[in-house]
């Protein structure tokens, strides 16, 4: 018996060494493919020469999802976030073979959204893998988020068989149309031979240039597809795509000029300074100049929060220091920001007598909104190594620092903290700030929550901000920051999220219970829509249509259903005691921390207006 | 203002969607675009006319075309020396009796009989976009039956009279 086979599998190698190049190509199939693994068994299981095994390996690639998965393991890939069903059954079944951590979460809205957690924390670009249909439309916010936010993302989706596609088939949707706004790129596999080039070029797309999300729809045919060679990819050729990263050496010089002979400079920072990894040069040019620093939404943690030369956010709830500070003066030096319109306000009243410089990696977004005197377009770290590079002499700020310094002093951000009314939200921010030592790593949905967050929890680090910015995401916080905590196993993660956007995306819960990431969730809990309401309050004359939430479920037996620690705090001694607590817990927590229901965000720039006339910046 | 763009893009799927979806994003107004092959293999130009309010929008368009990875090259070529061509089908009701008179009108547009029925005649009549109009503003007293255009077609000229700045970004 045994000699019998041993001839048999000799047979095998003698046919297959006889086999041309070509001829190997025929075997593109799925006979070709068992028939090689039945070769390979055999010769494992008799432990026959060494050379029958290699030559059988190296011509059992495997299936295009196999490839898939291989090409991720070149890309470093870490972690993937994703959810299977029908179409992407075969990549499931390659990763089965061959495992790279996978996050399940409950819902795919979770798994991007946790995946743009980790690809803003870790610089590195997050992978999501859903489903055709509905697994793919599921995705469609965290596109669109990662798209105006720009986050590197690349994202699969299953799609049905090429032959049916077009048909109405089952869990078909044109995901391609569906996400082609929204995304940097996408593409749809056609051969599954590309699949190694499509992966490679979507990862340099997405975590080039100015980063963003990349769709690969991948039909299952194509991930179902045995091939015996898979093409090595080569470097990525891309003529449409050439990112230009260093700065005109003439720009630079008239931006020196302009800041030479500048009074009043400033300088806004965004988040394109931390896609650039350009803090450190960021801090040493505005200390070496000292130039004044204001912050976009995003753009925090480019400079220490506590830092002398820090003014605070700028924009609609901006301080009122940051927002004169834009409106009075005469050279405004823009790095890495899109002067977003919650940013500039009324664009007529925007930076009346300043020269606009702007450094951003991305031509379209310079001149967009703003007229820009001096554009440069390039990286901002290069750019700034550039500014470095040049010595220039310094404007001489210290009247310009000295009125800012008088006007910080005076028009601080302020609340009114009343022991009778209970916690103000921006008290519990204050707290955790003090509990985490301005080191944690912050993550918020959109709303009141996250612009108390962003006034009062001042970073000490890059990197810890994970909020959403441009599409303004509920639900975005939580599985933001459980891919925060994954990215960052030893950091304390803190989800600072409001209560109607927590019960957006709370089944995610479940990976908190699943793995035990010490992720700690507080829930500013106002019982209403906060923005909503305060806006209705402001410009509808408080007539409180759909805003208030007054029925919801008992967040603490919620925790507990998940086997998570939850607590309920209705007093600022309680949330210290308890925030105190689940803070030193090296385990999931929920804090329901109830505050004040009709607190406002304050100073607040109104809709339409200028950047000058900002309301509630004191209270009396 | 209406302006002339030709784009040079990487033949593939989806493409021709990627740049007219662009548009439709932000709200430009696209009076006519012909797509077709070049010289080179793989790669194709499209010729957009293209109603913009001012410069600022302008940029913005062509910045944001190039943005596309698919789209290699831009060009804003409406203020330099072009040849610019649009075809135009026009089938006019043109029964005997009138036959000659519209023979003769059609002779200084170089326009030719491309079918002909009883009282019906087709004409093909190919020049730039201001010619076409003034060929069917003459036919339309006789009764336009059915009328197509290709959309413009265009590059620029291999010798330019006056050096007139090109707007392309990069």
């Amino acid at each position: 018996m045994r000699l019998q086979l041993c001839s048999e599998v000799g047979w095998y190698h003698e046919a297959f060494s006889s086999l041309s190049k070509e001829q190997v190509s025929l075997f593109r199939d799925e006979k070709a493919f068992l028939f090689l693994r039945h070769t390979q068994k055999e010769a494992d299981r008799l432990g026959v020469n060494m050379k029958v095994r290699q030559e059988t390996d190296q011509k059992l690639k495997g299936s295009g999802a196999d490839v898939l998965i291989r090409s991720l393991q070149e890309q470093e890939v870490e972690i993937i976030f994703g959810y299977p069903g029908g179409a992407v059954l075969p990549i499931y079944d390659a990763l089965h073979r061959n495992p790279i951590q996978h996050v399940l979460a409950r819902h795919e809205q979770g798994a991007i959204h946790a995946a743009e957690g980790y690809a803003r924390v870790s610089g590195k670009p997050g992978v999501v893998i859903a489903t055709s249909g509905p697994g793919a439309t599921n995705l469609v916010t965290g596109i669109a988020d990662a798209m105006l936010d720009s986050i590197p993302l690349v994202v699969f989706t299953g799609q049905v068989a090429s032959g049916v596609i077009g048909t109405d088939a089952f869990q078909e949707a044109d995901i391609i149309g569906i996400t082609q706004p929204i995304t940097k790129h996408n593409y749809q596999v056609k051969n599954a031979e590309d699949l190694p080039r499509i992966i490679n070029e979507a990862f340099y797309i997405a975590s080039t240039g100015r980063p963003g999300p990349v769709v690969i729809d991948v039909p299952k045919d194509i991930s179902a597809k045995m091939f015996v060679e898979a093409e090595q990819p080569n470097e990525v050729e891309l003529p449409g795509y050439q990112p230009t990263t260093k700065p005109n050496f003439l720009q630079i010089q008239k931006a020196i000029q302009a800041l030479t002979a500048s009074e009043r400079p400033l300088i806004l920072a965004g988040a394109g300074v931390l896609a650039a990894r350009a803090t450190a040069e960021l801090q040493e040019f505005i200390e070496r100049h000292q130039i004044p620093i204001t912050n976009t939404l995003l753009g925090l943690g480019t400079i220490d929060g506590h830092h002398e030369l820090f003014l605070g956010m700028a924009g609609m709830h901006g301080t009122y220091t940051a927002n004169t500070a834009i409106c009075e003066c005469d050279v405004l030096l823009n790095i890495g920001a899109r002067f977003d319109d919650r940013l500039t306000g009324n664009l007529a009243h925007f930076a009346p007598n300043a020269k606009v410089i702007h450094i951003d990696i991305d031509p379209a977004e310079i001149g967009k909104n703003v007229p820009t005197a001096i554009p440069i377009v390039a990286d901002a770290k290069e750019a700034l190594q550039e500014l470095l590079n040049q010595p220039f002499e310094s404007p001489d700020t210290a009247e310009w620092l000295q009125l800012l310094k008088t006007n910080t002093a005076a028009y601080p951000l302020q609340y009114k903290a009343d022991k009778e009314r209970g916690i103000l939200p921006q008290q519990a921010i204050e707290l955790i700030h003090k509990l985490t030592g301005g080191d944690a790593v912050v993550t918020t949905d959109v709303g009141q929550h996250q612009m108390w967050a962003a006034q009062y929890y001042k970073f000490n680090y890059p990197h810890h901000w994970v909020t959403s910015g441009g599409l303004g995401t509920m639900g975005f916080g939580f599985p933001a920051a459980i891919g925060a905590q994954l990215a960052k196993p030893h950091e304390k993660v803190v989800a600072i999220v409001g209560d109607a956007g927590f019960q957006m995306t709370l089944q995610e819960l479940s990976l908190l219970q699943e793995m035990r990431l010490p992720v700690k969730v507080v829930i500013l809990n106002n019982q209403c829509l906060g923005m909503v309401r305060q806006w209705q309050e402001t410009f509808y004359e408080e007539r409180y249509s759909q805003s208030m939430i007054s029925v919801q479920p008992d967040f603490v037996k919620l925790a507990q259903a998940y086997d998570i620690q939850g607590y309920k705090v209705e007093t600022m001694a309680e949330a210290e005691a308890v925030f105190a607590e689940a803070f030193a817990s090296n385990e999931p927590v929920l804090i329901d921390c109830r505050v004040v229901q009709l607190e406002n965000v304050y100073p607040m720039v109104a809709p339409g207006k200028g950047l000058n006339q900002m309301i509630g910046v004191k209270i009396e | 203002m209406k302006r002339v763009i030709t784009t040079t893009v990487i033949n593939q799927s989806g493409v021709l969607n990627r740049v007219t979806g662009l548009m439709m994003k932000r709200q430009f107004n696209i009076e006519s675009i012909s797509v077709g092959h070049t010289e080179q293999p793989g790669m194709s130009k499209m010729t957009f006319i293209v109603n913009v309010e001012d410069e600022g929008k302008l940029e913005q368009l062509l910045k944001q075309l190039q943005k596309q990875i698919d789209v290699i090259k831009v060009n804003d070529i409406t203020d330099k020396a072009v040849v610019m061509r649009e075809l135009a089908l026009v089938k006019v009701v043109a029964p005997p009796a009138v036959r000659s008179e519209i023979y003769s009108i059609v002779e200084p547009f170089r326009a030719t009989v491309v079918d002909m029925s009883k009282n019906v005649t087709t004409f093909q009549v190919t020049g730039d976009p201001e010619k076409i109009e003034a060929f069917i503003d003459l036919m339309k007293p006789y009764g336009i039956k059915e009328l197509t255009r290709t959309g413009v077609s265009a590059f620029v000229r291999e010798t330019q009279k006056v050096q007139a700045p090109q707007l392309n970004i990069l």
